[in-house]
């Protein structure tokens, strides 16, 4: 495979429009730094290139496929595909980013890294990766996260990585990011942060979305041969910090396609009990980065809430932030119960089960097609991870109901 | 007061500096912990603002602060408290960015400064970040005080040195706020490269604990930061008697 050209890189200190830029500990600011001047350079490195490319082929198993869903097509009246991040090794987009953040961490001359993970996805990514390059690995996990998340703890355990459980706060993926960061604090000579989506201070959501924009520069070969040299009408990804969703945009922001980023709606925007960042959130600066936050009226960070670890966080990252604020891309939230229904029906009818993070964009599918999706429209979906970690959850919440 | 010329004034005259931090807003009684420790010795006071992710604190301020906020500790209501502390040094806030911006940049500088706040430390705005609120604190008389680590380099650290006002603070070790056994390696040489790039009065904070540890950093800087040790006697109990008590015994190790 090969990769496609760089994408633009943000103004200044990392500056999505008014978003972005880099709000760290002096502590960390060096090491950003030359975080940056090492991606800079690696990114135009040919060499750095082809290798990390020739890993995405031989180890992550890309190009994903993207796979027609004619039942649910028919079911809806669009036309829905869905680009396979589920067959992604280790189940999910994540690999796509820890790949290139392990080759840099090669290149720096570091020896280990930490991450923060919220459904484990990303620390299950980061331990392969860490496994794979035979670095240290710790990842930091919200409590809560640890309980309902249980396979992809042993997973990482397995894997070679030391997992933290973070009891602070709402014990969720925002207090992995602080509990994360502080470590990093301490350790940042020796160590690289592999954060996990587009967002903290600079270089991560540029960073990110670069290492993440395979997914959106593979897609868009992929419909233009289903769809007759045409682009999707609708391009969809679930939002939590936004890296699946800013790696699929960035394949499409040229388009004409409308991009859509589907948050967290937990128990409904009006409870309240929610992660819908962009569409509730006001701007401020938290974990690195100016972006859009649940926060209070002093200023004071609001605990997200979600039946999805992985949506379950009260920010997003600047990119989106400015991409709402533009207009070009948009943003709706799908609630717990919606996401529900959808990871059911997309197993039932088209033999897939999905991760409940992208079946909230499935969900906004299901409920905008016909209404804001235009019958016979074309619709790419971006299936950022697959279930299996969530099925003892699904399990149990689904026995309760009945 | 002006917090440099006070700290200037202090330490041209042979004093090592002490300056202890209380988490506003912990208890009833945190503003009479704020005047006990100035009677006990300290040559300006730093009062937290508490934030709901202060990720340059380690558990104890971690803990300070969400005590504090679950009493319903508000920015503006700290600033109001601190108006009200009337004593014999200069004041100073440390607080995270979220809070400031949230407030606006003038709201908040002015505000601070009809409370009678000299200073402000903002650990999560790093020196080529400072905004617009670099020149809203200057332009209301708040001096910005910008931290320097064992990482920063050296041209960086001279900017760091020119741009902050009140003093320079040397980050002491690598790492977050919290008690340590021992003082850490980096805390002499922060000491001598920040005293070696400034005449402005140079502290050290970040986990220096004791007495002992105090006056052993101070031997390079001109004075130290004690935070986390004098929170968790807080946050054990202790009361303006306890935190003055503790004080003390700094003042007379620095002093001795």
């Amino acid at each position: 495979m090969h990769l496609g050209p760089p994408g633009p890189e943000p103004i200044g200190l990392g500056r999505f429009g008014e978003f972005g830029g880099r709000y760290a500990p002096e502590t960390l600011v060096p090491a950003l730094v030359q975080l940056e001047r090492e991606f800079r350079d690696a990114w135009s490195d040919d060499d750095f290139r082809e290798e990390y490319a020739s890993l995405l082929s031989s180890y992550a198993g890309r190009p994903t496929p993207v796979t027609e869903c004619h039942r649910l097509s028919e079911r809806l009246g669009v036309r829905v595909m869905l680009k396979r991040e589920d067959l992604a090794h280790t189940g999910s987009h994540k690999i796509n980013n820890v790949l290139g953040q392990a080759l840099l961490t090669r290149r720096m001359g570091k020896k280990r890294v930490i991450a923060e993970t919220g459904a484990g996805q990303h620390g299950v990514a980061t331990a392969t990766a860490a496994a794979l390059f035979g670095l240290g690995c710790i990842v930091y996990m919200g409590a809560v996260d640890v309980e309902r998340q249980a396979l992809n703890v042993w997973r990482m355990k397995l894997l070679g990585a030391d997992v933290i459980p973070v009891q602070s706060g709402s014990a969720t993926l925002k207090d992995a990011v602080n509990e994360a960061m502080r470590s990093w604090v301490a350790s940042v000579e020796s160590t690289h942060y592999c954060l996990g989506s587009a967002m903290g201070p600079h270089p991560f959501p540029w960073m990110v979305r670069e290492f993440q924009r395979v997914v959106g520069d593979e897609a868009r070969e992929q419909c233009r041969e289903l769809l007759g040299d045409a682009d999707p009408d609708v391009v969809v990804a679930c939002v939590g910090g936004g890296s699946n969703a800013i790696g699929t945009f960035a394949g499409f922001i040229d388009t004409g396609a409308r991009l859509v980023g589907v948050e967290a709606g937990g128990l409904g925007l009006e409870s309240g009990q929610h992660g819908a960042a962009v569409e509730r959130g006001v701007p401020g600066v938290v974990h690195g980065m100016r972006s859009l936050f649940l926060q209070d009226e002093y200023g004071q960070v609001l605990e997200a809430s979600s039946i999805s670890a992985g949506l379950d966080y009260p920010g997003v990252g600047p990119e989106h932030a400015m991409l709402a604020a533009s207009g070009r891309a948009e943003y709706h939230a799908a609630t717990d119960e919606e996401a529900l229904a959808a990871f059911q029906l997309l197993s039932a009818i088209e033999g897939i089960v999905p991760a409940l993070e992208p079946a909230h964009a499935i969900a906004w599918v299901a409920r905008e097609a016909g209404r804001t999706i235009a019958p016979g429209s074309t619709v790419l979906v971006t299936l950022s991870g697959r279930g299996d970690k969530d099925a003892a959850q699904v399990a149990e919440m689904l026995g309760e109901l009945e | 007061m002006n917090l440099e010329s006070h700290l200037r004034s202090r330490r041209d005259g042979g004093a090592k500096l002490l300056v202890p931090y209380v988490t506003g807003g912990l208890g009833r009684e945190w503003h009479e912990v704020v005047r006990a420790v100035v009677d006990a010795g300290a040559d300006a006071v730093e009062v937290g603002i508490p934030f709901s992710d202060p990720i340059m604190d380690g558990r104890t301020i971690q803990e300070a602060s969400q005590r504090a906020l679950d009493l319903g500790a508000t920015p503006v209501g700290v600033m109001d408290a601190m108006a009200t502390i009337d004593v014999p040094a200069p004041l100073v806030v440390m607080t995270y960015y979220n809070l400031v911006a949230r407030l606006g940049h003038e709201r908040c500088a002015r505000h601070l400064r009809q409370c009678g706040v000299d200073g402000a430390i903002v650990p999560d705005l790093p020196y080529d970040e400072l905004d617009g609120w670099g020149e809203a604190a200057d332009a209301a008389g708040v001096e910005t005080v910008l931290l320097a680590a064992p990482t920063t380099p050296d041209d960086r650290l001279a900017q760091i040195c020119e741009r902050s006002h009140g003093f320079v603070y040397g980050v002491s070790l690598m790492g977050v706020t919290g008690e340590r056994d021992e003082l850490a390696s980096h805390a002499g040489e922060m000491g001598r490269r920040c005293k070696a790039a400034t005449d402005k009065p140079v502290l050290l904070g970040v986990g220096i604990s004791t007495p002992a540890q105090a006056a052993q950093a101070a031997a390079t800087a001109d004075g130290v930061i004690v935070g986390s040790a004098l929170v968790r006697r807080l946050l054990d109990g202790g009361g303006p008697d306890e935190a003055a008590a503790f004080v003390r015994s700094l003042r007379v190790a620095l002093d001795s």
